[in-house]
């Protein structure tokens, strides 16, 4: 994949499998963050995140929207991904 | 005989409105007694309502709007296909009389049209779980006219003055009748061509393998995804409703390959002076383009939205999210072109 990343000069060679390994890395980085251990220290609890009515929401309340709902629902799916990319990683390297 | 009906219909529609006051130019009036025509007979009331806010019409009665070629029968007269298609249907015939004479071929003939449309039917209920196969039907229904200003729209903005998406009965047109509305159709061949030409480029400074076309058309890919999902993730992020689906900001991000087709062809043909100078042009055609089109889709979004509370941030936000796109074009055309024009 290196002499065919020099064939196209300086620009990184990206196939799917890199955007996949990086969207992968990324949402483990998102489920790690721990409830009562990091995000409530910090402001971006569960419970820390009501804003009033009719107002719309801001976007720091998005983003504790969206890291609650990623956690919820990719907790178990990211077992299975997971365990599927350290086995491919441990045959092809 | 239903070509012949329908472009009866089209014509009875076009001559009816003709008398109506023209407004400028002799094809905007022509397009819209085509397109009044058209959609006041064909298209369906509603399709479905979709969950959000403006959803595609699903083609349940008006099948032949979306796919009979309309570009005929608006300019030219209309020529009979029958010529054409008389003489190899009589070679045909002579053929089908001889294979039914023998029942075991017509039996297992049937058989195997069966097993095929039930094949059929199982693909398109395992594609329809994940996509609407319909609205990717509207981003399909385009003709040559379409495709045609809709290239010189992309190459030169400049003149182009009415840039809003039209709608009938708060349902998108589709590309056939209103030029401002996005398609898939070109940005898949645009890609395709990239493709092709980025191995062509190649193999002139004698790089050429063909692992690296694959490399090459998926470099491209992952950008495009990755441009989509960070317009939608900042979409989603700033609370901005409005209607662009996953398939428009696709087709929007998709319209890039076609200057980076004009700028590489320019690279190749005029050599390093052509290149910069078609990249300069490319690029502020398409920063415009985007920059209208996204206009009217972000900054004019509903009006439930313009609450008294912090409404005088939301403009300015969506303002940056518009030049933020726009300024992303050409920095992506350089990065994926600039390589194949040394």
């Amino acid at each position: 994949m290196l002499g065919l990343a020099t064939h196209l000069g300086a620009n990184m060679a990206f196939t799917l499998y890199s955007l996949i390994q990086a969207a992968i890395l990324c949402v483990n980085a998102v489920a790690v963050l721990h409830e009562e251990r990091f995000l409530s220290k910090i402001g971006w609890g569960v419970d820390q995140g009501v804003g009033g009515f009719g107002d719309e929401p801001g976007i720091k309340v998005q983003l504790m929207n969206l890291i609650r709902s990623v956690r919820t629902v990719m907790r178990v799916p990211l077992i299975a991904v997971n365990a599927v990319c350290i086995v491919l990683l441990l045959l092809f390297g | 005989m239903r070509h012949a009906a329908s472009l009866r219909r089209l014509r009875r529609g076009e001559a009816a409105h003709r008398r109506r006051p023209a407004r400028g130019r002799r094809g905007g009036a022509a397009v819209r007694g085509l397109t009044s025509a058209n959609v006041t007979m064909d298209l369906p009331h509603h399709g479905y309502r979709a969950s959000k806010q403006r959803g595609r019409p699903a083609p349940m009665g008006g099948e032949s709007v979306l796919f009979d070629d309309t570009s005929t029968s608006a300019s030219q007269g209309y020529y009979t296909p029958g010529y054409n298609m008389a003489a190899p249907s009589n070679d045909m015939q002579a053929g089908v009389n001889n294979l039914f004479t023998d029942p075991m071929a017509n039996a297992a003939m049937m058989y195997g049209s069966s097993i095929a449309n039930q094949g059929k039917d199982m693909v398109n209920k395992e594609i329809s779980r994940f996509m609407s196969v319909n609205k990717l039907k509207y981003f399909f229904a385009v003709d040559t006219r379409y495709v045609l200003r809709k290239l010189m729209i992309l190459m030169f903005p400049y003149t182009h003055q009415d840039w809003e998406v039209r709608y009938h009965r708060d349902t998108p047109l589709t590309p056939r009748q209103d030029v401002n509305a996005p398609d898939l159709y070109i940005p898949t061949m645009a890609f395709i061509t990239y493709v092709l030409l980025a191995g062509m480029a190649l193999g002139i400074q004698k790089r050429f393998s063909p692992e690296v076309l694959g490399l090459c058309a998926s470099t491209a890919l992952v950008w495009i995804i990755i441009e989509v999902l960070v317009m939608l993730l900042s979409l989603y992020l700033l609370t901005v409703h409005s209607d662009l689906s996953t398939f428009d900001l696709i087709a929007y991000s998709g319209y890039k390959y076609v200057g980076m087709i004009f700028t590489m062809l320019c690279g190749l043909l005029f050599g390093s002076d052509g290149y910069f100078v078609a990249l300069a042009w490319s690029s502020c055609a398409l920063m415009f383009f985007i920059v209208r089109s996204l206009k009217m889709k972000i900054l004019t979004s509903l009006a439930s939205d313009s609450m008294a509370t912090g409404s005088s941030a939301k403009p300015q936000v969506r303002m940056y999210i518009t030049v933020a796109t726009a300024i992303f074009q050409p920095v992506i055309i350089y990065w994926l072109t600039s390589h194949l024009v040394r």
